[in-house]
């Protein structure tokens, strides 16, 4: 190209090191998804189905079960919380959208042992919400409400919240005001004009919010184990601990490429819906 | 709907985003062993017990030196990337730059177990440098995504006309494009600094036996009993994460860095 500005030569630098760190751990784990287990918690090189073959056991469908209902629930709570969050914050000032987006960023950034550690206090006897039930009277003795499904839920959507509205943020910033406007001034109320003519035109980008909340919470590991009970465990919780703690490898690398192509195929649709969807 | 609620919508929502770290704030301060809320008697003994003790100090040192040299090794491969993806939309560009965002659209677990298979396999397993490596290539999303904004808003009338006056490619890039770039480069590497800080799974599947980091060592600490000195922990991350993001806030356009076109300056 005549007119570029940066050499060619610029892209071998990126594209060793993305292809030797990144291509190369995911074709390795590929192949050893297909190895022999091995006793001392390496792996045998082989090609055998064994670890896949375990797939079909009801424990790995009771496990992908859990895994996909608390994501997809923790995804709809979420965009549901934010697409209303994103679209007013999108009217507000730069100033308070600044100051927001300081908040969301610091709590999107939290550390998942963090989260966990700080919303099973609040939700602990001591010190939580249980505490305060008492002190107003609503309940009779304080209790904790963790580790339960619902407490695990509460920190998947902590989790999930600011994600997705930072997902929403741009295309819902840059949808034009004036056609919300011009509905009202047509007569529609303003729940009219929010429902028959945001929604729809940002359908693409909610879908896409939805997905990508669901892929993130689906990865989540440490919540499941600090909030939830050991029947709630996900299978990202299951993979690292075929992968650490029962020294099965192949396992825990089959379940991983099992995961992956579950996320990609869900990344896949919402660029598809992202597509025909239109993001204004 | 009225600009007032939609304001109370937003506060109501950031309240209970804030709700968990200010109760552990409170548990923070407890005088005693025990996580209560309201504290039982306000102390700072538990801040200064963090900044004394050997056990906190050596993961803190190792997060640390992990985040910094990660998200210099996260900006080094970005930025070539960028500047290659932005003047082309040839094949290798795309498939460069969707291997640069493909860590942040897969679960993390992922990206953990193969690191962690690659480094027992290859050598590096349980070192220092192995935790550097996989999470700058893990975090290069980031420093990527602000580089490309930076690189789409820059002003390519700029360009041409200091190619016209007769600048060469190099001179270019020096005089113009990288300076207008500092800002951009800054804030994805502040970004990717927080997120190497707080994450957790591949820091532990790659060398979380050897090499202790923060948010490895508070879930170790966890499963030996709550203490208030957690609270601190989360207390200081939260904190630093503010600070860093409210200085981006400050100094940068953060709306435009999430990708706002539009937004009301006043």
């Amino acid at each position: 190209m005549n007119g570029a500005v940066t050499p060619r030569w610029i892209a071998l630098w990126p594209a060793l090191m993305l292809g030797l760190f990144f291509l190369v751990p995911f074709g390795i784990m590929i192949s050893v998804s297909f190895a022999q287990r091995d006793a001392g918690g390496f792996y045998q090189p082989g090609f055998e189905l064994a670890s896949y073959a375990r797939f079909l056991a009801p424990f790995f469908a009771r496990v992908l079960g859990v895994s996909l209902a608390v994501s997809l629930g923790a995804a709809a709570i979420c965009v549901l919380l934010a697409f209303p969050f994103t679209v007013f914050l999108a009217s507000m000032s730069r100033k308070v959208q600044t100051r927001v987006l300081v908040v969301l960023l610091s709590v999107l950034s939290l550390s998942e042992v963090i989260i966990g550690f700080s919303l099973s206090t609040l939700l602990s006897q001591t010190a939580g919400i249980g505490n305060l039930f008492y002190w107003l009277g609503l309940i009779e003795a304080p209790r904790a409400y963790t580790p339960s499904l619902f407490a695990l839920m509460t920190g998947l959507c902590y989790l999930g919240f600011p994600f997705a509205v930072l997902v929403l943020y741009a295309p819902v910033s840059r949808l034009d005001p004036e056609v919300v406007e011009a509905a009202r001034t047509m007569g529609a109320s303003a729940p009219r004009a929010f429902m028959g003519v945001v929604v729809p035109m940002l359908r693409g980008a909610i879908v896409g919010a939805f997905i990508l909340v669901f892929v993130f919470t689906l990865g989540s590991y440490l919540l499941p184990q600090l909030l939830g009970r050991p029947e709630h465990w996900t299978l990202s919780v299951h993979i690292t601990d075929q992968a650490i703690y029962q020294a099965n490898l192949p396992f825990a690398a089959a379940m991983s490429v099992f995961l992956m192509l579950v996320a990609m195929a869900l990344v896949g649709l919402s660029s598809l819906a992202a597509r025909d969807g239109g993001a204004a | 709907m009225s600009q007032h609620l939609k304001l109370a919508y937003i506060c109501v929502i950031l309240a209970l985003l804030a709700a968990p770290l200010v109760i552990v704030t409170g548990v923070s301060l407890n005088a005693g062993q025990s996580l209560r809320f309201p504290p039982d008697g306000v102390s700072l003994r538990w801040y200064l017990a963090l900044f004394r003790e050997q056990e906190w100090l050596v993961p803190m040192r190792n997060s640390l030196i992990i985040a910094a040299c990660a998200s210099a090794l996260a900006v080094l491969i970005a930025a070539p990337l960028a500047l290659y993806a932005w003047e082309r939309t040839g094949w290798l560009a795309k498939l460069l730059t969707g291997m640069g965002m493909a860590p942040f659209a897969l679960p993390p677990v992922i990206s953990a177990l193969g690191f962690m298979i690659f480094w027992m396999t290859v050598g590096g397993y349980g070192q220092i440098w192995a935790t550097i490596v996989s999470h700058g290539v893990f975090l290069v999303t980031l420093p990527l995504v602000t580089i490309s904004l930076g690189l789409k808003a820059m002003d390519r009338a700029l360009i041409e006309a200091a190619r016209t006056m007769g600048a060469d490619r190099r001179t270019v890039m020096r005089t113009l494009i990288l300076p207008l770039l500092v800002p951009y480069v800054v804030s994805g590497y502040a970004f990717a600094f927080v997120l190497s800080l707080n994450e957790y799974i591949i820091a532990y599947m790659v060398a979380g036996f050897t090499v202790e980091t923060l948010p490895v060592k508070i879930f170790n600490a966890l499963r030996y009993g709550y203490t208030p000195i957690l609270g601190v922990v989360s207390v200081l991350f939260a904190g630093f994460a503010a600070l860093v993001f409210g200085l981006i806030g400050r100094f940068g356009n953060l709306p435009r860095l999430m990708g706002a076109e539009r937004v009301r300056d006043e």
